[in-house]
């Protein structure tokens, strides 16, 4: 139930989707705590038999139960309750709870929260597989600038509760700074030079100096600076303050 | 097992209670209580249980699961009532096999006394299941069982459970009759007891026809309501209603 405004998901509006169209879906919320005492192989095999009726030749429905547990990486605990797993096992079972039924649109919602740096890794992994392997489109909301850059093949950023920036992470960065730091030495000195035209700096530069440059970098704003001079821009043009602010990539 | 230990606590009360005498009668009040007991337990087990897992399993995420999944929700419900069910039935024969064998005055009384046993507990499940949905339904929060167990507890103290309810005023013995729980255990006695203890029955009669009838007025009105309940509550379960409802559960264990 929306509480306001227009949704169409799939082509259809959720609240009127039936369950043909339901199986077209994956969802993976934040922290889900249900089937502790199922085991882990049992329980997406069982899920998995809901999606039967609805298996088609291009997605054949649902995922094998044993190819599904090795492709989150959970053969060795496929036998464990799922009460028993640790946060990011179970963060990856729910995450295969969501794709049982070869979803054509997954949604992820802040995936990697609490996650070890280990942990946060194989998690990436997942999702570029599942992202390249199949037919499916992700959609994860994050408040890690670094996970929507790496992961991210386009971003949106909310803000107050609007869209104020869509594109991928390489158009965003551009399209809010084109400029680039540029930094070199020179006979032992350090140089430091911001400039929109980083490429054509560089090549006069070294048509004046030729070897003498050293140490050249040059650096484009991260998608975090972008998203900081977005989000303040956006706040210095509204006078009523913005509660909530928050990224969305979609890949 | 913990599920089935009032059932063995209410076994041990009506064992101390052999002594005691149905009033006018030389019967012993235990042995009436047994099959009005097991009749409550079909209430209980029927309204109770699924409410109470609705309830729960709305706040872990269970439900959400279940509406994520295509025909997930309902695939749910048929596991809940079975198991609900499954748990009513359990209970009933840990009271009912004992109850037989320390209480001779209490018997199936022939094909036609097991005919009726079988129909009340059937016709008992298929009314009080869907009761069961509604209150978990509409009340989101476990703790709140409480508010729940209340009024059914008053319910019972006048549906003739543990005493006549002819012993009661008129008017009190009206309210037990328009419930379940007074009909589920008028059935039990009419189908455990001897004929002679029909006389502290209102209007000195098992009123068999009646029961029928009342338990399947109450199984169509549960069978009508429940479905829209549910897919009242169903519609409005999402994560952030989840979260939420965890949240509220955090604050109040910290």
């Amino acid at each position: 139930m929306r509480s306001a405004g227009q949704v169409s998901v799939l082509g259809q509006d959720p609240a009127s989707g039936g369950e043909a169209w339901r199986a077209r879906l994956g969802i993976v919320l934040q922290s889900w705590r249900d089937h502790g005492k199922w085991k882990v192989r049992e329980l997406l095999a069982h899920l998995g038999e809901y999606y039967v009726p609805y298996s088609t030749a291009r997605d054949p429905r649902p995922w094998d139960p044993d190819e599904l547990v090795a492709t989150v990486g959970l053969t060795e605990h496929a036998n464990k309750k799922v009460g028993q797993l640790s946060g990011g096992q179970r963060r990856r079972l729910d995450v295969a709870i969501g794709i049982v039924g070869r979803p054509e649109l997954l949604f992820l919602d802040e995936p990697t929260v609490g996650f070890d740096p280990e942990a946060r890794r194989e998690f990436h992994d997942l999702v570029h597989r599942l992202a390249d392997g199949d037919h499916t489109t992700i959609l994860l909301t994050t408040h890690d600038l670094d996970e929507a850059e790496k992961l991210a093949d386009r971003i949106l950023i909310l803000a107050g509760g609007k869209v104020i920036a869509n594109g991928s992470p390489d158009e965003l960065t551009r399209q809010m700074s084109g400029e680039a730091e540029i930094r070199w030495t020179r006979d032992g000195q350090r140089f430091v030079h911001t400039s929109t035209e980083s490429t054509r700096y560089v090549r006069e530069l070294f048509q004046q100096y030729g070897d003498k440059i050293g140490d050249l970098e040059v650096r484009r704003a991260s998608l975090e600076d972008t998203y900081m001079a977005m989000v303040q821009q956006f706040e210095t043009g509204q006078t009523s303050g913005t509660a909530a602010t928050f990224a969305e990539a979609a890949r | 097992m913990a599920r089935s230990s009032p059932n063995i606590i209410l076994l041990v009360v009506m064992l101390f209670m052999r002594g005691a005498k149905v009033p006018g009668l030389n019967f012993s009040l235990g042995a009436t209580v047994l099959p009005s007991v097991l009749g409550m337990g079909i209430a209980f087990g029927g309204m109770l249980t699924l409410a109470q897992y609705l309830m729960v399993e709305r706040e872990d995420g269970t439900l959400l699961r279940a509406k994520a999944i295509p025909n997930g929700m309902t695939g749910y419900l048929v596991g809940k009532i079975v198991l609900a069910s499954g748990w009513t039935l359990l209970g009933l024969l840990l009271q009912l096999i004992p109850g037989l064998i320390f209480f001779n005055q209490v018997g199936v009384n022939g094909v036609g006394g097991w005919l009726v046993l079988v129909a009340v507990i059937v016709v008992g499940l298929v009314a009080t299941l869907p009761l069961g949905a509604i209150l978990g339904s509409l009340f989101s929060n476990p703790r709140n069982m409480g508010l729940v167990m209340f009024p059914i507890m008053g319910l019972i103290g006048v549906s003739g459970i543990f005493y006549p309810i002819t012993q009661l005023p008129v008017w009190l013995q009206w309210i037990g009759q328009i419930f379940p729980i007074y009909w589920l255990g008028l059935g039990m006695r009419s189908a455990l007891l001897p004929g002679q203890l029909a006389a502290v029955e209102i209007g000195h009669s098992w009123r068999q026809p009646e029961t029928l009838g009342m338990l399947l007025l109450w199984a169509v009105i549960g069978l009508v309501v429940a479905p829209m309940v549910l897919r009242r509550m169903a519609r409005r379960e999402s994560g952030s209603s989840v979260a939420a409802r965890r949240e509220k559960a955090m604050q109040r264990v910290g």
